[in-house]
């Protein structure tokens, strides 16, 4: 039912002086701790990710194939120029992922991931980089766990926005104060609905805005026929929160060419079926895939 | 938005890519729940093609051999495609012709409501696709061929447990696609406002009639109404016009499966916990961190982890009363009233026939009892065979 992802990353072994210098690199964002030129927690703004060329996002399922190698991918995924972090809580059934993300959200579950997994995955990434770090999650685990409880954990543990993609505009409203009071943005999404919905919707929006340049699911293969520009010109009409745009499959020449009126791209599968298809072994796939993209845009 | 609000329950929770189809058909169906014409036609096909009014039979030998209770049974089994399902498929599917759709997709589980919008399709000229959970479609092989037969195409579901939950997120998958020619017909008073309501609307036919019927017959109101609950149409329909009716009580039974206390149940009320799932707030089978549950039940059409947000409301209430009924009661009753009655019934339907045996007899003479059979049973008889130990070679 959907294509492969073409142009996936390099599959070709990385050697030993690549890596050294990638450790280096690698210090550079870290800081090796937070006290030694990184900023405070509370400096972290998803607006870091923006106004420096185009944001390169990169989404991984939180526990897929474990906290441990997550925190390890994101690492490489901020090593090779991500500028933010987008971190999937693992679903039981998440309806607006393809098959892709589906699998990654049942690999996560079945190695036992729970919400306190997710926050401590954060609170290890945000210990060692600036990046800013969004969760994607369904509503359930949120209401099960607690709108206040869940938005404190997300403040301490440095997680700067939340989408959830079960919550639309229409039912943002229980969750708002929630997350207004402990600085977690609500993040929004932008179809291509009618021009109203669109300025609706943005006129509200914080952090940024993710654009789904066609209907259906994250990696599927909806064809693009919308006019993305204009989109964008109704965004930036109301407000100067950035938009970016998420890149289903294709080349990272496509992903330049989507990214170019908007401030960003969202990489919505790509990393994740490079997970499905190295498992614990992806993390130079994922860098290298991710350097490629960033060149790119 | 206030509407599509059951107290707390209910609302819209879905992808921002199903919005825009959503409040579509929200405006599209409160301008045909206006129109006469629209209402005409829907009655027109409800009487000659459905064939409805069902009946209300007066159980005479089941009320003698209980002993308590006057026992009515609201025959639902007897519509055209053999269950209540097609009240709510006519319905949706003539809305999706009024609004100048091509083509519905539904999801099924043990393929009745499949079936159904196959039918309705066949009749009016749309397209139609059915997601099923690929396990289903091998337990049911015989509704998948028939699905086809009426020109339905049938997409076996391969993601999740590949069961109910799983065919209905496929098709809310699909239909975030945003094809504008395509209409979802949700099967049950489930899933994001206004299915719950359009459904639950489609549905009330059943107790418009068994309220008139009953009052025909007994010259008074019944002392209880008895359906099963699985997302609960059937139940939402025979309850409807008796809510306002405060004496009369309402009873709601869910599957229980192997019991409350093995984990192997659908009982969304007895055992599930607040939640927010498939568009809804409502109550849902869930772990204590709001993963979905796998459920069970020995009848296919009462294997959903959740329940309309119309009936969470009736249990907080108090307005009706949900119990649970497990595999053995069902079967029992099954049983029962394929010997007393002559009637097999649908395993789901045999649930509610269950309950009604456990109460008439300790209840009043001059009282009566209306049991919704939503379907009829020969879809179940293989299953009921082996559930007996039975090689029926099916």
């Amino acid at each position: 039912m959907w294509p492969q992802l073409q142009d996936i990353g390099g599959r070709t072994s990385v050697n030993r002086k690549q890596e050294k210098e990638r450790e280096k690199e690698s210090d550079r964002i870290s800081g090796k701790g937070r006290e030694q030129g990184m900023k405070t927690k509370t400096e972290i703004k998803i607006g870091d990710a923006f106004g420096h060329g185009k944001a390169c996002i990169g989404f991984v399922t939180g526990g897929d194939p474990s906290v441990k190698k997550s925190e390890e991918f994101v690492r490489k995924m901020v090593q090779a120029g991500c500028d933010l972090i987008e971190i999937g809580i693992p679903f039981s059934d998440p309806i607006a992922e393809g098959p892709v993300i589906q699998e990654a959200n049942l690999r996560a579950l079945s190695a036992g991931i729970k919400m306190e997994h997710m926050f401590g995955l954060a609170a290890g990434v945000r210990e060692k980089t600036d990046v800013p770090m969004v969760f994607l999650t369904y509503l359930n685990p949120v209401f099960r766990y607690g709108y206040e409880a869940f938005c404190a954990k997300c403040e301490e543990t440095g997680v700067n926005g939340v989408l959830i993609p079960d919550m639309p505009y229409e039912e943002k409203k229980e969750l708002l104060p929630y997350a207004e009071a402990h600085n977690v943005d609500l993040i929004s999404v932008i179809t291509p609905a009618p021009e109203q919905r669109i300025r609706m919707i943005a006129a509200e929006a914080k952090g940024f805005l993710y654009v789904m340049p066609s209907m259906g699911v994250t990696g599927g293969t909806g064809e693009i026929n919308t006019d993305l520009g204009k989109i964008i010109a109704l965004i930036r009409s109301v407000t100067d929160v950035p938009a970016a745009v998420g890149f289903r499959a294709g080349t990272s020449g496509q992903a330049a060419e989507m990214a170019r009126p908007a401030d960003g791209v969202i990489m919505e599968s790509a990393i994740v079926s490079l997970i499905a298809r190295h498992g614990e072994d992806a993390g130079e796939y994922i860098y290298d895939y991710v350097k490629k993209m960033k060149a790119a845009l | 938005m206030s509407e599509g609000r059951y107290g707390g329950h209910g609302g819209q929770y879905v992808p921002e890519t199903l919005m825009n189809e959503l409040i579509r058909l929200e405006e599209s169906y409160e301008f045909y729940k206006k129109n006469p014409e629209f209402h005409r036609e829907l009655e027109d096909l409800l009487n000659q093609y459905a064939g409805r009014p069902s009946l209300l039979y007066y159980a005479e030998k089941m009320t003698e051999n209980l002993g308590g209770a006057k026992i009515y049974i609201k025959r639902e089994d007897l519509n055209h495609t053999g269950s209540h399902k097609i009240n709510n498929v006519l319905g949706q599917v003539l809305l999706a012709k009024k609004m100048g759709k091509k083509r519905v997709i539904a999801e099924t589980g043990a393929g009745q409501h499949g079936v159904a919008t196959a039918t309705a399709a066949a009749l009016l000229g749309l397209e139609c696709e059915i997601f099923m959970g690929k396990e289903d479609t091998e337990r049911q092989k015989l509704n998948v061929y028939r699905m086809e037969l009426l020109g339905a195409k049938v997409h076996p579901v391969t993601t999740g447990t590949m069961t109910l939950k799983d065919a209905v997120n496929e098709t809310m998958r699909e239909w975030a696609m945003g094809v504008e020619d395509t209409l979802y017909v949700l099967g049950s008073v489930m899933g994001p406002h206004p299915f719950p309501m359009m459904v639950r609307d489609f549905q009330s036919v059943i107790s418009r009639e068994a309220r008139e019927q009953i009052l025909e017959k007994e010259g008074k109101l019944p002392a209880a109404v008895v359906a099963c609950v699985g997302g609960g149409s059937n139940s939402m329909g025979m309850f409807y016009h008796f809510i306002e009716d405060k004496d009369v009580r309402l009873i709601g039974c869910e599957a229980a499966g192997k019991g409350l206390h093995t984990g192997q149940h659908a009982a969304a009320i007895a055992k599930g916990m607040p939640g927010i799932f498939h568009g809804m707030k409502s109550y849902f089978c869930q772990d204590e961190c709001g993963q979905i549950a796998p459920v069970y039940s020995i009848s296919a059409g009462l294997d959903y982890p959740g329940i309309g947000p119309e009936h969470a409301y009736l249990h907080d209430t108090g307005r009706a009363q949900y119990v649970p009924v497990t595999d053995g009661e069902a079967v029992g009753a099954f049983e029962y009233l394929a010997r007393t009655e002559g009637i097999i019934c649908a395993i789901e339907s045999a649930h509610a026939v269950a309950y009604a045996c456990k109460i008439a007899p300790a209840m009043a003479r001059e009282d009566s009892i209306i049991i919704c059979l939503s379907g009829r049973g020969d879809k179940d008889v293989a299953a009921i065979a082996r559930y007996r130990g039975a090689d029926i070679g099916e």
